[in-house]
């Protein structure tokens, strides 16, 4: 059997988050055996604080976002945790639009949210409120743009010909 | 023996302001035993630590924007260029992701081998680090007894998949080739040769007193400071925590074999690297135990959306050649979803979370690297401790940079 490790089910969980935290829950899903549910930013810490202290669950796995341009809101941040003693895993989605893409910063109850919380900074540009330490993590200090976008070309370089300018090239143009 | 508890700080009387007497040392970027390029910048009171920030993305080459580009089996040859001491793992970690997602059935006989070359890798990455910590810590001659034992699990891989490290040997829904014929008697012949290999690296180092000296007592961590600090793998066993996703979550069959998950005591960097060793004699359990159970049968699924029919096919059937041309053309589709898979490498819990937005690719990959996780708990290991203490935390951390940069 190939069991690609999911966890053992918890559908009470969903429901006892949903009594709790009301219009905060947003939806929840069960894919694949991975409970996922989002949540509105408001709540995020709260649902944290509840999940750590009375669901056990202890263990952050990661943090990251998916950038979905066409959607509003257009971010979608995740963190997913799990609990060691249960084996059970569920994963923290709540979403932020642009123009200044923010959500609040879980490393006040799980410290090894703390790099993962930069990087997503560092690739996406998202915003962690009470983040002891947000700074580009992978990038340079001084790097323009966010790579993780899916507006950031990855490939193709602007070629500055002699009778050309480099105002108003775009690098979508470039690629072809 | 003066350890860790060295504070010096009293000494300075009630008024003198320690801060401006502190010195900040750059090391790096790059890292002494080449584990990969790393720069990190310890502020120092004399000799004593007071903080560390590690300064890390010198190796990061954006394989997650990668994944998105490429199709899923595109993609597989990304994945064991991240942590290039235990290719094989990564690869089975991704297409695990990609096979939860679509839901295919991995023959028994692939998933045999996987187990095979899973456990060829830890062997070979442990042995790897055995012999550059012991280079950081002044041990020499087990860099040459280590580095040779290595080359044995890479003669295997090169063997199998004609490369000695990338080996890119899975496809989804199995792997790429069988067994090469006296491939298993030369894996035998490993199984037979390593246990006197590791017996000798232990009367090296278990009990020399120099080697205790250095790793006894230093870098500890607690078992919850560890689990908070979000570290996995050898470096979270040392510390008492039994968790290994191979007993936790059983992938790949492991369910069937007979092994230990060994644990430590003290969370220490001596401890971690009794865990290792300890993990190394695991592995050849499994794999002997591998290699007598070994299944027949087909090494790929016969699922012909995912995996390309077999060359004698193709002359026959026109249908062959159409499922051929689709797969080689554009790949496979998955469905919308996103899943989590994660296997255990030997640095500890390697992950990927796969988004899918119903095309051939991959709409977001992230990976979760061990040696990302467990790195960034350097900060909190070296408080305190001596410069001379911090090439032994670093190299009982066991972090590959290249993993953790991605």
């Amino acid at each position: 059997m190939n069991r690609w490790s999911s966890a053992l089910p918890d559908d009470a969980l969903v429901q006892r988050i949903g009594d709790r935290f009301g219009a905060g829950l947003q939806e929840s899903s069960d894919f694949r055996g991975d409970l996922s549910v989002v949540v509105k930013p408001e709540v995020v810490v709260d649902l944290a604080r509840y999940l750590k202290a009375e669901e056990g669950f202890d263990y952050l796995l990661y943090a990251t976002a998916v950038d979905w341009p066409a959607r509003d809101p257009r971010f979608t941040v995740v963190w997913e945790v799990r609990s060691l003693a249960k084996q059970a895993r569920i994963r923290i989605k709540t979403t932020t639009a642009m123009p200044d893409p923010h959500v609040p910063s879980l490393t006040s109850v799980w410290p090894a949210a703390s790099w993962h919380e930069r990087e997503t900074w560092d690739l996406f540009g998202i915003k962690f409120d009470g983040h002891p330490d947000l700074r580009r993590i992978l990038m340079p200090p001084n790097w323009e743009g966010f790579p993780l976008r899916k507006d950031y070309v990855s490939f193709g370089e602007p070629v500055i010909f002699s009778d050309q300018k480099l105002e108003g090239l775009e690098p979508d143009a470039i690629r072809g | 023996m003066v350890k860790n508890d060295v504070r010096t700080q009293e000494s300075f009387g009630p008024e003198h302001e320690p801060e401006a007497e502190w010195m900040e040392l750059n090391m790096g970027p790059h890292h002494p035993s080449t584990h990969g390029v790393l720069r990190v910048r310890l502020k120092l009171d004399g000799e004593i630590v007071r903080d560390a920030d590690a300064d890390i993305g010198y190796l990061h080459t954006g394989f997650e924007k990668s994944f998105e580009d490429k199709t899923y089996t595109q993609g597989i040859t990304f994945s064991d260029r991240m942590d290039y001491l235990a290719p094989p793992i990564n690869n089975v970690g991704f297409v695990g992701a990609v096979e939860k997602l679509i839901g295919v059935e991995v023959p028994p006989r692939a998933q045999a081998i996987r187990v095979i070359m899973m456990e060829l890798a830890r062997v070979a990455s442990h042995e790897l680090w055995l012999g550059t910590t012991g280079l950081d810590l002044g041990v020499y001659s087990g860099f040459f007894y280590a580095w040779r034992d290595r080359d044995l699990a890479l003669d295997l891989n090169e063997a199998y998949s004609g490369v000695r490290m990338m080996t890119s040997f899975t496809r989804v829904g199995g792997v790429a080739w069988d067994l090469p014929d006296g491939w298993l008697e030369q894996l035998q012949r490993f199984i037979d040769v390593m246990p006197s290999r590791i017996d000798d690296f232990e009367s090296m180092l278990t009990n020399n007193p120099i080697w205790r000296q250095r790793t006894e007592g230093v870098g500890v961590i607690s078992g919850e400071d560890a689990i908070e600090a979000g570290v996995t793998g050898p470096v979270l066993r040392a510390s008492g925590v039994n968790y290994d996703v191979r007993k936790a979550f059983p992938y790949c069959g492991y369910e069937q074999y007979d092994f230990e998950v060994p644990v430590g005591k003290n969370g220490d960097c001596y401890d971690r690297y009794r865990v290792r060793v300890a993990e190394m004699r695991q592995s050849l359990r499994i794999l002997q135990q591998a290699v007598d159970s070994l299944p027949g049968g087909p090494w790929l699924t016969s699922d012909r959306k995912v995996a390309l029919p077999p060359r004698s096919e193709l002359s026959k059937s026109m249908e062959a050649v159409i499922h051929q041309f689709r797969l080689v053309s554009e790949g496979f589709k998955g469905p919308v979803g996103d899943v989590y898979a994660f296997v255990e490498s030997p640095r500890g819990e390697l992950g990927f979370y796969l988004v899918s937005d119903g095309t051939n690719k991959p709409y977001r990959m992230k990976v979760r690297p061990p040696s990302f996780c467990n790195l960034q708990s350097l900060r909190k290991l070296v408080e305190g401790v001596l410069v001379a203490d911090v090439i032994a935390i670093m190299g009982s951390l066991d972090f590959i940079l290249g993993d953790c940069d991605r």
